[in-house]
């Protein structure tokens, strides 16, 4: 049992669409079958294996509830991942525009209203998010390799805009 | 069966007997000790009624220790014999506490634990905090009758593993029992969401005497999840006490104060503090040096500029913690308040403000954490059986491992929910190399010299390859206390090396074991006798769950002859309990757990595909 994956240990279809709310619900039901405060009392085995299954079934909710990480992990389980281990955005046009908005970013703090410019900025990134998201998803219901490589490709593209993000947000912190 | 004849009547305890446990808040400026009786959590008091203790130690040499309202008064005439506020010091280096201004006369010691010259000796962190809960436990032995069976400990959401490492180490010096070191602000979700049933997102915030913490939970169906939490684990009433004392010495001149005038006008500013929650303005007098009469009129709205900056401070974690539960401010029920620095009407103001809604203040802020724990405290003895409760608890600060250049690879990050476990792969960068050095960090920073060092240890005999070549898996583990233990494999040879994260500045290992052998309270007969019924105590634990476990799925998951192999082992382990020898009744617990763990992890998956079942069932 330990050897299986995160989908099959919540009970669930290998597919990157999935409901956050069943995902939530059985994630709490293990969670109250194996979590080790519900083996406090009982002998250190049983917590030591309550602690051990309880962390695996949080590492996978953790996983599978990030569209970002379940889509890697879905590619690492279909074996692309590892083959294209190495592989860096060759797209000039996409690392230009990543230039671009890096430099936005380091001028905001010089803008008249810095927190209204990082308050688009951040609006500007969630689209462009939401926009691979929508074409990831469409690129991994489908199985064959040159979609998945494709979709490889957007997680490392997505990795770039989250790491902006968490740039930006640093930003905005420092002006609040 | 004969498993089930092993626990003979009268040795094993009535599976109804009501077991004694605590929850108790150990606060910088005061502390709170709480268990649930007759069903209803309440705080406890000492025999002069007093639910209070504050968090003051002071040693008198020959005459021993005072701990409380009376360690308190002497603090500004005593002022190096006097520690308040140790909890600022739980679970930090030499370094750190020797600038931060306090009045002690600091020294290293072999672990780096920072140790004070009192008349009683050089005291560190951890036995004075101790010094705190054996006050605490006294008093809730005597109240409620009996030797505890287990305490829950609260500590700041925000506390790093070396302070919680610290906290836990303490209690164990108390001679307590810890059954889970519990966060803060989720101890008070607990006591405001069983008070009110009321299911949905609400955020606490917690000021306290020198720690600020904010959460933001999920409470449904009996399951309180908490989705973020940030804070700041320097930053409480403390420092508007500080700001207050600033601002007497820029208007009276004062420079280069002494430590007995830093404490007196510290009594002084908390005291002012306290009154301008009820009224606009106090007056401050005391004497100068030269013995002349001086007087100051502090009105609130000075005050609430004085104080501006350091509530901005807690602002900026409450966005932060929206942010990562992903969170909307609509989408917040309640606002729980916790913490004394909350009385403060500003404070108040500027959380109603932020979060564009009335804070809820109706449980004492001061009590809150104790009741919580209590609660918490009460089920995990195993009072409460049937008790649908569960609290899902997140680590606060990110947890990772240097790498080359001094960067930090995270391998667990902040606000996830705890247990948990995680494998990270690395290689080595030199042809033949047979050694790794693992350095630990926690924090957010990219740089290791900006996170917090938790530990260092060293994998050896790996068999020499190219660079790139051997994989070496470092394996996080994090408990539901938020305590981590790491252990590193090379994979092609197998070469294992664990650490349980001993922090940096954490008391090496056996100083707490020395430390227990030379209290007081316990002579070396007492020694002997504690680890005989330590034993004794676990033995029964053992046999009580395994006659449990094979009535219940002994039939479905054992084999005959698996079940044969149990039974003897059982039976041996029922036979040393009776006798006087802990280690032969530790080697016997061993035995039973070798051959029942195969059974114990069928048990576990067999649960967790019966809630799966379960679930598809209500998904059609």
């Amino acid at each position: 049992m330990f050897q299986q994956d995160y989908f099959e240990l919540f009970g669930l279809e290998q597919t990157f669409e999935l409901d956050r709310d069943v995902l939530m619900h059985r994630y709490r039901d293990l969670q109250k079958a194996t979590h080790p405060d519900k083996f406090a009392n009982g002998p250190e085995q049983e917590r030591r294996i309550a602690l051990q299954r309880a962390g695996q079934i949080n590492s996978a909710y953790q996983t599978l509830k990030d569209p970002l990480s379940r889509a890697q992990y879905l590619l690492s389980l279909s074996g692309v991942e590892s083959v294209l281990e190495q592989t860096t955005i060759r797209d000039i046009e996409f690392l230009e525009e990543q230039m671009e908005l890096r430099e936005t970013l380091a001028d905001i703090r010089n803008d008249a209203d810095p927190q209204g410019s990082i308050f688009h900025f951040l609006a500007d990134l969630n689209k462009r998010e939401k926009t691979y998201f929508n074409q990831l998803s469409k690129l991994l219901s489908n199985a064959d390799e040159a979609a998945l490589i494709q979709a490889n490709d957007l997680t490392l593209r997505l990795q770039f805009v989250r790491r902006l993000q968490q740039e930006a947000e640093a930003v905005e912190e420092d002006f609040f | 069966m004969a498993l089930l004849q092993i626990s003979e009547p009268g040795q094993s305890r009535a599976p109804h007997q009501h077991r004694l446990a605590v929850g108790i808040d150990l606060g910088t400026t005061n502390s709170l000790v709480a268990s649930v009786r007759s069903g209803s959590a309440e705080t406890l008091a000492d025999v002069d009624g007093q639910h209070i203790l504050p968090s003051v130690v002071r040693y008198l040499g020959d005459s021993g220790v005072v701990v409380g309202s009376v360690a308190r008064e002497a603090a500004s005439e005593d002022p190096q014999n006097t520690v308040v506020s140790v909890k600022r010091m739980m679970g930090r280096g030499l370094a750190e506490v020797v600038n931060a201004g306090l009045p002690y006369d600091f020294t290293g010691s072999d672990s780096a634990v920072p140790r004070m010259h009192t008349a009683c000796g050089a005291v560190s962190a951890v036995e004075v905090s101790a010094e705190i809960l054996k006050v605490l436990r006294d008093r809730a032995v005597e109240t409620l009758g009996g030797d505890l069976d287990g305490a829950v400990i609260t500590v700041p959401a925000y506390f790093d593993d070396s302070q919680r490492q610290a906290t836990k180490d303490a209690a164990r010096l108390a001679g307590l029992k810890v059954l889970r070191l519990l966060n803060e602000p989720t101890a008070a979700a607990v006591a405001y969401g069983l008070d009110r049933g009321s299911e949905g997102i609400h955020v606490v915030y917690d000021l306290g005497g020198g720690t600020f913490d904010v959460s933001v939970l999920r409470f449904s169906r009996g399951v309180f999840e908490v989705l973020a939490t940030a804070g700041d684990s320097a930053l409480g009433g403390d420092d508007m006490d500080e700001a207050i004392v600033d601002w007497i010495m820029n208007e009276l001149d004062i420079v280069d104060p002494d430590h007995y005038l830093k404490r007196r006008l510290s009594r002084l500013a908390r005291d002012a503090k306290e009154q301008l929650t009820d009224v606009e303005q106090v007056v401050l007098e005391g004497k100068m040096a030269d013995d002349s009469d001086w007087e100051l009129l502090l009105e609130r709205s000075q005050f609430n500029d004085l104080i501006e900056a350091q509530i901005r401070k807690t602002l900026i974690p409450c966005r932060r913690a929206l942010r990562d539960a992903d969170v909307q401010l609509e989408d917040i029920k309640d606002i729980v308040m916790v913490g004394g620095s909350t009385r403060v009407p500003r404070v108040r103001e500027a959380v109603a403000e932020f979060f564009n809604t009335e804070p809820l203040v109706d449980i004492d802020p001061d009590k809150v954490v104790a009741i919580g724990a209590a609660i918490q405290a009460d089920a995990l003895v195993g009072n409460k059986p049937d008790d649908e409760m569960l609290l899902l608890d997140v680590i606060p600060l990110s947890l990772g491992l240097e790498t080359m250049g001094g960067l930090t690879e995270k391998v667990i990050a902040r606000n996830t929910t705890i247990p948990v476990g995680r494998a990270q792969e690395f290689t080595t960068f030199k042809d033949g190399q047979t050694a790794m050095s693992i350095h630990v960090v926690q924090g957010e920073r990219e740089l290791v010299s900006d996170c917090r060092s938790l530990a260092r240890f060293e994998l050896r005999g790996i068999p020499a390859m190219v660079a790139g070549a051997a994989r070496i898996r470092v394996t996080f583990q994090v408990d539901a206390d938020g305590l981590l233990s790491v252990m590193a494999e090379e994979q092609t040879s197998g070469v294992k090396s664990a650490v349980e994260v001993k922090p940096s500045y954490g008391l090496a290992d056996g100083e707490i074991e020395t430390m227990l052998r030379e209290s007081m309270d316990y002579a070396a007969d007492d020694v002997a006798a504690r680890a005989l019924r330590e034993q004794q105590v676990e033995a029964d634990r053992v046999l009580e769950a395994l006659a449990a476990a094979v009535q219940a799925d002994g039939e479905a998951l054992l084999s005959k002859d698996e079940f044969a192999i149990i039974d003897q082992a059982a039976a041996n382990l029922g036979e040393m309990r009776n006798g006087t020898d802990p280690q032969a009744i530790k080697k016997a617990i061993e035995s039973v757990d070798a051959v029942t763990a195969e059974f114990a992890a069928r048990r576990m998956d067999a649960s967790v595909r019966r809630v799966l079942a379960g679930q598809k069932l209500d998904d059609i």
